[in-house]
């Protein structure tokens, strides 16, 4: 077994550009493994551990699929029902006891910061699959993947984000990886869902200012790629607030005629209405592409962990 | 001549240009409470300083705080001044000084951070910016100033 290539993956902010770099080409390596069309048992006897404090579809299924793909195999929990943390076990202990029982960890938590303090207390490599509203780092790594693969490039692509972009943690931190490769940033959100001030900052401390644009029409005229999410019903309070902008944008093929030809539209799903799904025909949809990207980052992110090529 | 608000004492630390209000914060952020204490402290409140300036002053008798202490009295009064006293006399006379990492000393602002949930751990931050005291938290990342409304 190598070197591995780095202790943990907790945040996009602990990474260089050319270390960014170095996982996407080791992700387009995996491809053939991630399709079933090549076999690798490079993780054989190797387990990951899933321990996922809330509910997730994809990023779950995805690192299950990229671990059994290399070879490895999985176990863990998807809710705290009937676990030992129901009876009031706190996370610091649960970490210590699952890393021995595990290989490497991949962890999704509501609160902030919670990957960064597994990763402080366990000698296993810690994967961040979702701390609260903070960084979600594999996701971001599929993004500019998913990107990099259509367009050939990101240095100097015109990127409108579109939605959430308060309580959404995908686009915080991929904004800022899109800032770092030097992509143009356009902004588009409801009022009460706009980029938080410190997002900003760090954006422009990267020397990318940001623009914003009051319709979505003015915004995809000149955009190669429309990246949107989802109005997180669970992140309102207030049903009536969740109403008022739940429905303030649509996709549909119709919008799309308005900008460039080869305008991708990527989506880290799950979509409730705001892709309209005669979108799903259309060479503009990248999204399905972008999920089905999560098999191979995530096993190079895996193999780069723990020191292993196939 | 001028009368002293404060009497001079004979041994311990004296605190002085501690930004104006801040002297009771100054203690708490030292850990000093009645019930760790076997001496004397004196607390002035809003008095004029040489250059006219507002300032408080704390004085702790019989103790001489080591380095490590007071650097947190950076983190809430970063022109304080700390004077070590032996028979009347300043032995050392030293600034303040941010220390470049803070363990323990300060909530995070955060209230979703983890380290505001009932985990067994210690916060952490790296300082950020000096003017204003802009402080960045290791495990949610969040950047925080007005540290005087989060000591622990």
């Amino acid at each position: 077994m190598g070197k591995p290539a780095f202790s943990d993956f907790v945040s996009i902010r602990d990474f260089t550009k050319e270390q960014i770099n170095e996982i996407m080409r080791n992700a387009a390596k995996m491809v053939p493994y991630a399709r079933g069309e090549k076999k690798t048992n490079v993780m054989s006897g190797k387990i990951l551990g899933t321990l996922f404090y809330e509910p997730s579809t994809r990023t779950k299924l995805s690192f299950e699929a990229a671990m059994l793909r290399l070879g490895g195999a999985t176990m863990g929990f998807s809710s705290t029902a009937g676990t030992s943390i129901e009876k009031g076990e706190n996370f610091s202990d649960t970490i210590r006891v699952t890393e021995s029982y595990a290989d490497i960890l991949v962890i999704r938590h509501p609160l902030e910061g919670a990957a960064r303090l597994a990763a402080d207390l366990s000698e296993k490599p810690v994967i961040n699959a979702g701390d609260g509203a903070g960084q979600h780092p594999t996701q971001t790594v599929l993004d500019l993947y998913t990107m990099l693969e259509a367009k050939g490039k990101l240095e100097g692509l015109n990127i409108v984000l579109l939605g959430d972009l308060k309580f959404g943690r995908t686009v915080h931190s991929l904004a800022e990886a899109l800032a770092m490769f030097g992509a143009n940033l356009t902004l588009v959100a409801p009022s009460s869902l706009e980029m938080p001030r410190d997002v900003i900052n760090q954006i422009e401390s990267m020397g990318v200012k940001p623009n914003y644009a009051h319709s979505l029409e003015e915004a995809i005229s000149d955009a190669d790629i429309l990246y949107v999410t989802r109005i997180q019903k669970e992140r309102f309070a207030d049903p009536t607030e969740y109403a008022k902008v739940s429905g303030s944008y649509r996709i549909d093929t119709k919008l799309l005629k308005q900008a460039k030809s080869d305008i991708s539209v990527m989506h880290p799903l799950p979509r409730v209405n705001e892709i309209d799904p005669e979108v799903d025909r259309t060479p503009h949809s990248l999204y399905f592409r972008q999920a089905a990207n999560g098999i191979p980052v995530r096993m190079a992110v895996l193999c780069m962990l723990l020191g292993v090529e196939p | 001549m001028k009368e002293l608000k404060v009497q001079p004492i004979r041994n311990g630390t004296v605190i002085d240009h501690i930004e104006s209000g801040m002297a009771l914060n100054v203690l708490k952020i030292l850990g000093i409470t009645s019930d760790n204490i076997r001496s004397t402290i004196s607390v002035a409140m809003h008095v004029r300083s040489k250059k006219g300036e507002w300032k408080d002053i704390v004085k702790i008798e019989d103790r001489e705080l080591f380095a490590r202490e007071v650097d947190r009295i950076a983190l809430i009064s970063p022109r304080a001044t700390i004077n070590i006293i032996r028979d009347y006399n300043v032995a050392e006379k030293r600034k303040v000084k941010i220390p470049p990492v803070i363990r323990g000393i300060v909530r995070c602002a955060n209230p979703n951070c983890i380290t505001n949930s009932n985990e067994p751990v210690e916060t952490e931050f790296s300082v950020i910016r000096e003017f204003p005291l802009t402080l960045k938290c290791h495990f949610c990342d969040r950047t925080q100033s007005r540290v005087e409304e989060y000591i622990i």
